[in-house]
């Protein structure tokens, strides 16, 4: 006993000294320090890519820039050395910030405000739930309650957007070959990495203007937030001497253009509509008891109404609205099979068996309220190896619009095979199963983690070939954990898996036509 | 060498369940005006029972019909031992077990957070009509086991390494006393299963920031022989963190305070000296983000005198050397 403490007491006492002063408190994240964006290549004839929306490149036309021995030009540069004379912390972090590349903190954003708007709204007095109004978006319930379907849908937009934007873009940088400040007068510092791609329009600017215009549609209520990331962006451009103020001027128009075209399909895409009615809810129960078999129910109290029923029917990207509907699976086994049964009881005997390692798997893909989604979760994964790859902001912006065309896709594929089935939860057919996260409010067949990632891997292995391996291991690992987390059978996740590799094969026949290569 | 009554006695200095989340149960912490005697251990099971129906929102108190009553369950080892009189070691290992009375969520059981205290007390001198003895104590905590934080209210704690720094002092009357004392308590970040999360703001990281914390504990009662009965009122003040977003679920480092009333009694039979009878309830009465628990814990303790070389069985003499 008097031994233990000599030893322990002494610990005690260094640990008194140590502890409270040796730990700093702040946690980077893993992209705070990223190095500027180098591209590889510069992909300069990026203009002839097909583009998913535009009818072609030059749909949007700019004018020719103004030359570089004009007064104006000059003036802009003087702007450039203006701001470089005298440069505040705050004013050199913006722009490494916004060095580490334009899509990626983008997409960072976008993520950010998904999780930020992911909380299903609070119930009324009555026991019905407030629906949020995009014409009232910072009322409670506030718009939008960015849940997976409308997520991916709101990544998809914003990514499609932004590589249309930047193919018409690079289109118009080849064509007007205006090269960046620090090419006409050496004495501008340039504060990024240089480059040989000509700067007219700023592809910063695109990208920013491209965001910026589809998300005053996706979150209405954070135009504030939004309109000063911009801000920042593009002043963090000219601080760093690559872009002159026209040819971010020029860059933030096309951009918005770009996405206006995007802006009217997303409002004729039918997900304005998708949460139904009464009526529709009690359709899809009644459409189920009528084909014998135990329908859905919510498993909220009160009763929530399902997450988005009709999303089935949003215009997809990558096929029509036939080739959706022929990628639904077959039939889930019927509620009161022996088959059921027994998929039933592996979920039962697999909560019961809950070990810490089924929890790390099932909390590292839970992606549940107050989180960027699964959508969100790939895209940080594909954002971590896009890095290490040192794309052009076109081929960042191509690929994360394919991934995320892929993941909007699937979910469309997947919410039409939930509504269409209306198949129960397990916990719902045997209410001894306890869950390790959070029961999705909408039915079982096929999962939604399975679709997402079935798709999500599929296209990006084709992007990255070298990781294809990975990311059928995660893809794999993120189905299995709905099964661990007792609130998938083993059919949906299995059945998820094979839709989303069906959808995200669309992807890789747009990615092998797109003149990009790879 | 003449020594207060108070210390002659031969209560176990002991840890208590010190409510400081919205699950129901954290480090244990040792908060009362009396030292063990020298060459003195007393060790003991310990069990506790807390849950609550309501909480708040931030500063909305509400209920969760998705989540019913949700109650914590600690079965635990306590101990004390007296290096000397005026230096004590203190500790515990919990073992919690969660479970919510509606919803699907999955209760969650396991080894908590440890915790050892060193206790000592440097002056003791009569002033007025009564002792004052004045104390400083140093406590750390560690999860004892790899279990999950981020699945509030369910978890079994925050995991937080904690390094806690407590200045207390007691003061006695005949045989009522009042006892006051300030904790500065050093929260380690964590880390977590996800690899992001959005507090007020994104962060891509599984590590989370703790803010640390300060707590207050007042209190006062009949202390005499064989018996200690005293009421309580404490507070449990996280020094930053941020609130429960509507309808949102709780997180690791939320802004996580309460006040507490309490009452505790202290029992030894005449006869047996060595065998002792701890008995607590507490309400929490006003709180952010935590629950509105009320918990009572019982534990049974014997007191092994090691200086005397023999169990000190049922004597009437004092211990004191």
């Amino acid at each position: 006993m008097k031994k233990l403490l000599y030893y322990s007491l002494p610990l005690l006492l260094i640990a008194t000294a140590v502890v409270p002063f040796g730990c700093s408190k702040t946690e980077k994240g893993r992209t705070d320090e990223l190095p500027a964006l180098q591209p590889s290549k510069t992909d300069l004839d990026a203009g002839s890519w097909k583009p998913i929306l535009l009818t072609s490149a030059n749909e949007f036309s700019i004018s020719a820039p103004i030359a570089t021995n004009t007064p104006e030009y000059i003036a802009q540069m003087n702007e450039i050395k203006g701001w470089q004379a005298s440069l505040t912390d705050d004013e050199k972090n913006i722009v490494k910030y916004w060095s580490a590349g334009a899509v990626l903190r983008w997409n960072e954003i976008l993520r950010e405000l998904v999780a930020k708007h992911n909380l299903p709204p609070y119930q009324n007095e009555d026991g019905t739930y407030p629906a949020p109004s995009a014409n009232n978006p910072l009322a409670y319930p506030q718009f939008p309650f960015a849940n997976p379907p409308y997520a991916a849908r709101a990544y998809a937009y914003v990514s499609a957007a932004q590589y249309d934007a930047l193919v018409a873009a690079y289109y118009y940088k080849k064509l007007y070959n205006r090269p960046a400040p620090y090419k006409v007068d050496a004495s501008i510092k340039v504060l990024v990495p240089e480059t040989d791609l000509p700067s007219y329009p700023s592809e910063d600017a695109v990208v920013a203007g491209a965001a910026v215009e589809m998300m005053k549609l996706l979150f209405p209520g954070d135009q504030d937030y939004i309109q000063q990331k911009a801000e920042e962006h593009k002043r963090a451009r000219i601080i760093a001497g690559a872009n002159v103020r026209s040819d971010i001027e020029a860059g933030e128009a096309l951009g918005r253009a770009v996405a206006q075209k995007f802006v009217t399909r997303a409002r004729g895409d039918r997900a304005g509509s998708a949460g139904g009615t009464p009526t529709d809810w009690a359709k899809l129960e009644t459409d189920c008891i009528a084909r014998g078999e135990t329908p859905w129910y919510s498993l909220e109290t009160p009763k929530r109404p399902p997450m988005l029923p009709l999303f089935g029917k949003v215009k997809a990207f990558l096929f029509d609205s036939l080739t959706a509907v022929s990628l639904r699976p077959g039939p889930p086994p019927l509620t009161a099979s022996k088959k059921m049964q027994d998929e039933t009881d592996e979920i039962y005997s697999l909560i019961k068996n809950d070990t810490r390692e089924h929890y790390r798997i099932v909390h590292y893909w839970a992606d549940g309220a107050g989180t960027s989604t699964p959508s969100g979760h790939w895209d940080a994964i594909a954002a971590e190896d896009f890095i290490q790859k040192n794309y052009s902001e076109v081929r960042w912006a191509r690929n994360m619009a394919l991934l995320n065309m892929s993941l909007m896709d699937a979910a469309i594929v997947c919410w039409d095979t939930k509504f269409f089935y209306f198949n129960p939860r397990p916990c719902q057919l045997n209410p001894k199963i306890k869950t390790l996260t959070g029961v999705p409010n909408f039915p079982a067949y096929i999962s939604g983690h399975s679709t997402f990632s079935g798709a999500a891997a599929t296209i990006l292995s084709y992007i990255v070939p070298e990781r294809a391996g990975a990311y059928d291991d995660l893809a794999r690992e993120a189905s299995l954990s709905r099964m661990y987390a007792g609130i998938h059978y083993r059919a949906d996740c299995e059945v998820g898996l094979e839709t989303g590799k069906k959808v995200g094969d669309y992807a890789v026949q747009k990615g092998k036509a797109d003149g990009a290569g790879n | 060498m003449k020594r207060s009554s108070k210390t002659c006695l031969r209560y176990c200095s002991l840890l208590y369940l010190l409510i400081a989340g919205i699950h129901s149960a954290s480090a244990q912490t040792d908060i009362d005006g009396i030292m063990m005697a020298k060459k003195n251990l007393c060790i003991g099971p310990m069990y506790g029972y807390s849950s609550w129906k309501n909480y708040w929102e931030g500063s909305l108190k509400r209920e969760n019909l998705n989540l019913g009553t949700v109650s914590t369950q600690m079965y635990g080892v306590m101990g004390a031992y007296g290096v000397t009189h005026k230096l004590n070691i203190l500790f515990s290992a919990p073992y919690v077990t969660t479970k919510a009375s509606a919803g699907t969520l999955h209760g969650m059981k396991g080894f908590q957070d440890g915790s050892l205290w060193v206790k000592y007390q440097p002056i003791e001198s009569k002033i007025g009509k009564g002792d004052l003895s004045l104390y400083g104590l140093a406590g750390v905590s560690a999860p004892l086991s790899n279990y999950v934080a981020d699945y509030l209210p369910l978890s079994l704690g925050l995991r937080s390494k904690t390094l806690s720094l407590r200045a207390m002092g007691d003061y006695q009357i005949g045989k009522l006393f009042a006892t006051l004392s300030g904790t500065y308590v050093f929260r380690d970040n964590i880390k977590i299963d996800r690899d992001a999360y959005y507090t007020t703001e994104m962060h891509y990281t599984n590590k989370v920031n703790m803010p640390n914390a300060l707590s207050f504990n007042f209190r006062a009662g009949y202390r005499h022989n064989d018996i200690v009965a005293e009421a309580f009122l404490d507070n449990w003040t996280t020094l930053g963190g941020f609130d429960i977003t509507r309808n949102n679920m709780p997180f690791p480092s939320n802004k996580m305070n309460a006040t507490r009333l309490g009452a505790n009694v202290k029992y030894h039979t005449r006869n047996l000296r060595w065998l002792q009878l701890v008995v607590n309830g507490n309400h929490v009465i006003a709180g952010r983000n935590v629950g509105q628990s009320t918990s009572i814990n019982a534990g049974l303790f014997i007191v092994f005198d090691f200086l005397k070389k023999q169990a000190p069985a049922s004597t009437t003499q004092n211990v004191q050397p």
